[in-house]
């Protein structure tokens, strides 16, 4: 979607006062919410700023105003007017009302823009401004799993994972795909893109893009138990030679993150240090988001598809062979009726999962039931 | 997910020795501490045989003056507890830096700050609320009493059952580990076995009956009892916003019983409302408690509106400016305060359009609270504005919370949210409204209304060194948050890995100093001015030149408030009494009709508490006994016919005169 005409102005007419509020906030410590490396977190920090600057419109003058007033209008000072019953005033009324209207008109267009441009769910369209990305350039995805209490990256590009340490190559768009093992977390890098929760049995979404070359911090922000304050992370921007470097040197750590030791690894531990898995067992992510990965678990996804399968179904007993009107509806898309109604059952346990490609319905399903996107 | 199984035995539950956090020195301490002060209180109470006096004359009372004054006793008695708890996170946080792990474990340090936020939100700010509003509202309308002087007595004794539930845990056995809305998974018996997330529950389901109940009974105390002549449109503004209020409570507060029972089933039968797996939605719990909590701040702030209205008028020495738009604003807030709870989680990933949507919701709440604002602004305007400590304060607040305000909008913005949700930029947002609005408004309408209550004022040497401490210590404390918020740090951390922060949480750490120095002068305030009580003595009824009912009558002001049922012709009805010379009679006195102290408050909510601890220790027959007990005591109390009495005319009489011979005397 090209950028409304009306934000672009904004934008362009915002822009001097937003290097100078910048540059007096950064003075001394690095606030990097307001200097942040990715795009997406600077896109963010403009509305961060517009807002400010709107508001500050009308919260200087209120100020300004109780100082004044308060001084002028002191007890001991009878020369000011005295009006004790003057209670009302049409002009004054519609005045206080319509400033801070208009200024919420302004700002509630904005936001709407920059919600529906900055969705984390929507790819990304440019690397910066005025760099869009070229068509056919494929992201690089990365699946995120939030465990008690450390992280663990998948790179299905390249089939190994990290655990607490996460890198990316400069200017290209990343796609994250995110769960939980057990407890609620929120994946947060402040200098690459604002966050999303990650949640278990839901997968969330963010696109973003690193923009410099560097160290940066990443954590759950939200609070997730005992060892909570130590599930940080670090992310690092790389140039493409260095993110070959860094992906060869996780292709030579050996080991494979297969089940057993997903399973171990998920148990509880604090202030895990960097680990490496030259690879990944296929579809551990998808068995992850659907709490399946011990074998013998029913995942969430096979569960729902067969509950749903139940409840299309016409009740015998309640309403007769009769089909409700509007019934079909009910059936959950990329469901075809007839196979659905008698599950496979070997295919709902964790052991016995079916690949991705095995089933496409399946998996249609599971990604639109599992999304909280309503 | 069943419970897990513990051994439980048939007579103490699931209480061991172990249960006594022994280990712990600091709970030990602060046991040894609270102990010996509890001790020294009851040997004083006893030894100048008080008991009676305070069962006779506050415990068992129904007098809607008696039971507002104890609520703000509860309130400030939890202030300190809460305090405590912001004062050893302040620590922790200064501390735990350079690998060092600070003074408290995870394990304590987690339920600081669920109880900081829990005592805060539930024991601090809902007690002042509700006691000022308890106190005020019916001297305002020229009401004797409220609707259910009873259920007023059992709301405030169920408030206090929460309170004493939730102190309980910090002795005996632990409080949640989850952040003060016990977030599902973590809050579920999976995650969290032990006692505390029970406590949690239980603690605000008997502390919720009594809320709701005298939300049920404030609605009907102003619908039904208001003086000849107050229409709706000539209610005080405080009225008006404790009518707005108390909707929302009756709204809100059921949502809030309600998810809490979904949680509590899902912990004691194994249902599966919001865990992982098995269909329950862990989203839906967090979408329900909002749906309660958004309500609820402005459940906590629309009182206090009201109070810095009726200051900045009475203060300025002027009718308030805009008295309708000011109602209309009020209504507005009211309304769409049930349209904005999806902004406290912005970052759960529902689509653009609905996280836009309720950006602009929570956007517009600001035009009418910007409306608010100004109107305060236009009745300082040409007015004579007296500086005494409850219009200092609200001055502090126009400063301090339209700063607040502005970060708030900010949040609003959900992509601006994304970077700041969870950071410490959000922990200063509605720190610099709670406190910059809730808190400073409580204190204005105390030292506004303290008089009223007792018939001397505040010191204003002490009041203003309380002033100057907290106004100064919030904004040390934080203005640091603040900027670290821009830095990218979290909340409910423990530890930090980079030592550059540390300065920030200095500096944030002197600001609470700051603001303790503001509760130890407060206290020396009361201190003070009760020691010299006679010299600020106000022997009018109306030291500040009020301007509604409750100025018009004595201070304190009778048992039965007035002696004849006022007549209103104007919003500032006591203003417009003096304004057209109306006399006030000495002559002619009836006897009136008046409600009768019980004892059955006390006893319900006693029971209320044993049957709370008894769920929380798995102690069934205990459970069972307290209630049966609690049922047959209720039923007990509906026999007892002896609720009313009256006061003789020749007592009325008596009173009255005392009162004209002291108008006299100011003469």
């Amino acid at each position: 979607m090209p950028e409304s005409a009306p934000n672009l102005r904004v934008r362009t007419m915002m822009r001097p006062i937003m290097i100078l509020a910048t540059s007096l906030l950064l003075g001394g410590c690095n606030m990097v919410v307001l200097n942040p490396a990715g795009d997406v977190a600077a896109q963010q920090r403009d509305l961060l700023v517009i807002a400010t600057v709107l508001m500050l419109l009308i919260i200087i003058p209120v100020i300004a105003l109780v100082a004044l007033f308060a001084w002028r209008y002191r007890a001991s000072n009878t020369d000011a007017n005295y009006q004790p019953n003057w209670d009302h005033s049409t002009q004054l009324e519609l005045l206080i009302w319509a400033a801070p209207l208009l200024i919420i008109i302004c700002l509630g267009a904005v936001t709407w823009v920059g919600t529906h441009l900055l969705d984390p769910y929507r790819p990304i369209e440019r690397t910066a401004s005025g760099r869009p990305i070229a068509p056919g350039v494929k992201p690089l995805e990365v699946e995120v799993v939030a465990l008690d209490w450390k992280w663990l990256f998948i790179y299905p590009e390249y089939g190994f994972a990290t655990v607490n340490e996460l890198a990316a190559p400069v200017d290209r768009p990343i796609a994250f795909k995110i769960t939980a093992s057990s407890v609620m977390n929120a994946f947060y890098v402040p200098a690459l893109a604002g966050m999303i929760y990650a949640m278990p049995s839901m997968e969330t979404r963010l696109h973003a893009v690193i923009n410099k070359p560097g160290k940066y911090t990443g954590m759950s922000a939200n609070y997730s138990g005992a060892g909570f304050s130590g599930m940080n992370f670090h992310f690092y921007g790389m140039s493409d030679t260095d993110f070959a470097g860094w992906v060869a040197r996780n292709k030579a750590a050996g080991g494979t993150l297969d089940r057993a030791a997903y399973l171990q690894l998920e148990r509880p531990s604090e202030h895990v240090p960097v680990q490496r898995f030259a690879a990944v067992e296929p579809g551990l992510f998808r068995a992850a988001v659907n709490l399946c990965v011990k074998p013998g678990t029913v995942c969430t996804d096979a569960m729902m598809r067969q509950d749903a399968a139940r409840d299309s179904q016409p009740a015998p007993n309640e309403h007769g062979p009769m089909p409700m009107p509007g019934a079909h509806s009910m059936s959950m898309p990329g469901q075809s009726p007839a196979p659905a109604a008698k599950p496979d059952t070997a295919g709902l346990t964790g052991a016995g999962l079916p690949s991705p490609a095995a089933t496409p319905a399946g998996v249609a399903l599971a990604a639109s039931a599992s999304q909280p996107r309503l | 997910m069943s419970p897990q199984f513990v051994p439980i035995s048939p007579i103490f539950g699931r209480f061991t020795i172990a249960s006594l956090p022994l280990q712990e020195p600091i709970v030990v301490g602060t046991f040894c501490m609270v102990a010996l002060g509890g001790l020294a209180l009851v040997a004083a109470l006893t030894w100048f045989k008080l008991w009676g006096y305070l069962w006779k004359e506050w415990f068992t009372s129904v007098d809607h003056k008696k039971i507002g004054v104890m609520y703000m006793v509860l309130g400030l008695v939890m202030l300190l507890r809460g305090f405590s708890d912001a004062i050893m996170m302040r620590a922790q946080q200064a501390i735990a830096f350079n690998g060092s792990e600070g003074y408290l474990n995870a394990h304590h340090y987690d339920q600081v700050f669920t109880a900081h936020g829990v005592i805060m939100i539930f024991f601090v700010a809902m007690p002042f609320v509700t006691g000022l509003m308890n106190f005020v509202v019916p001297l305002q309308i020229g009401a004797r009493d409220v609707s259910f002087p009873f259920l007023n007595n059992f709301s405030f004794w169920m408030t206090v059952g929460g309170a004493v539930i939730v102190m309980m845990s910090l002795f005996v056995g632990e409080f949640a580990r989850t952040g003060w809305l016990a977030y599902p998974p973590l809050s579920g018996v999976a995650y969290s076995p032990g006692v505390g997330v029970d406590y949690y529950i239980w603690a605000l389901q008997v502390a919720g009956v009594g809320t709701l109940l005298s939300g049920v009974n404030l609605i009907a105390t102003i619908v039904k009892l208001r003086a000849p002549g107050m229409t709706l449109m000539r209610m005080p503004i405080f009225t008006w916003t404790a009518l707005c209020t108390n909707i929302l409570i009756v709204a809100a507060f059921p949502v809030l019983t309600a998810v809490l029972v979904l949680l509590s089933l899902d912990r004691y039968v194994g249902t599966d409302f919001f865990t992982n797996t098995l269909g329950g939605n862990p989203m839906m719990y967090v979408n329900l408690i909002w749906i309660w909590g958004h309500p609820e701040v402005y459940i906590l702030i629309l009182p206090l509106f009201g109070v810095f209205s009726e200051v900045t008028s009475a203060f300025s020495g002027k009718r308030l400016f805009g008295y309708s738009s000011m109602v209309y604003a009020t209504v507005v807030i009211t309304i769409l305060s049930y349209v904005v709870w999806l902004h406290h989680f912005f970052t759960m990933g529902s689509g653009a359009s609905v996280n836009s949507f309720f950006g602009i919701t929570t956007m517009v709440i600001s035009i009418p609270t910007g409306a608010k604002l100004f109107n305060w602004l236009f009745t300082m305007y040409r007015g004579r504005i007296r500086f005494e400590l409850p219009m200092l304060w609200t001055i502090a607040f126009m400063v301090t919370f339209t700063i607040g305000g502005m970060t708030g909008v900010m949040l609003a913005v959900p992509p601006a949210d994304f970077v700041l949700h969870n950071s410490l930029f959000l922990i200063a947002h509605f720190h610099n409204v709670i406190i910059g609005g809730v808190v400073f408004g409580v204190f204005a309408a105390i030292n506004f209304w303290f008089p009223k209550a007792f018939g001397f004022r505040l010191d204003p040497f002490w009041g203003k060194i309380s002033f100057v401490c907290w106004v100064s210590g919030f904004w040390v404390a934080f203005t640091p948050l603040y900027v670290m918020g821009l830095m990218g740090v979290t909340r409910r951390l423990r530890t930090f890995d980079d030592p550059s922060l540390q300065i920030w949480f200095i500096i944030a750490a002197l600001g609470a100093v700051l603001i303790a120095l503001g509760i130890v002068a407060m206290l020396v305030q009361i201190a003070v001015s009760i020691l010299n009580r006679e010299k600020l003595r106000d022997t009018t009824g109306d030291i500040w030149h009020g301007r509604t009912l409750e100025w018009s009558t004595s201070s304190p002001p009778p048992e039965y408030n007035f002696a004849f049922t006022p007549i209103v012709h104007d919003t500032d009805a006591w203003w417009d009494m003096q304004e057209r010379g109306a006399v006030r009679p000495t002559s002619g006195f009836k006897a009136i009709h008046m409600p009768r102290s019980t004892w059955a408050g006390v006893v319900l909510a006693g029971l209320s508490v044993a049957f709370g601890v008894a769920m929380i220790w798995y102690v069934w027959w205990l459970a069972i006994a307290s209630f049966v007990g609690l049922i047959g005591v209720a039923i007990i109390h509906t026999f007892n016919y002896k609720r009313d009495y009256h006061i003789s005319a020749e007592d009325v009489t008596r009173v009255e005169n005392e009162r004209t011979r002291q108008l006299a005397a100011e003469v």
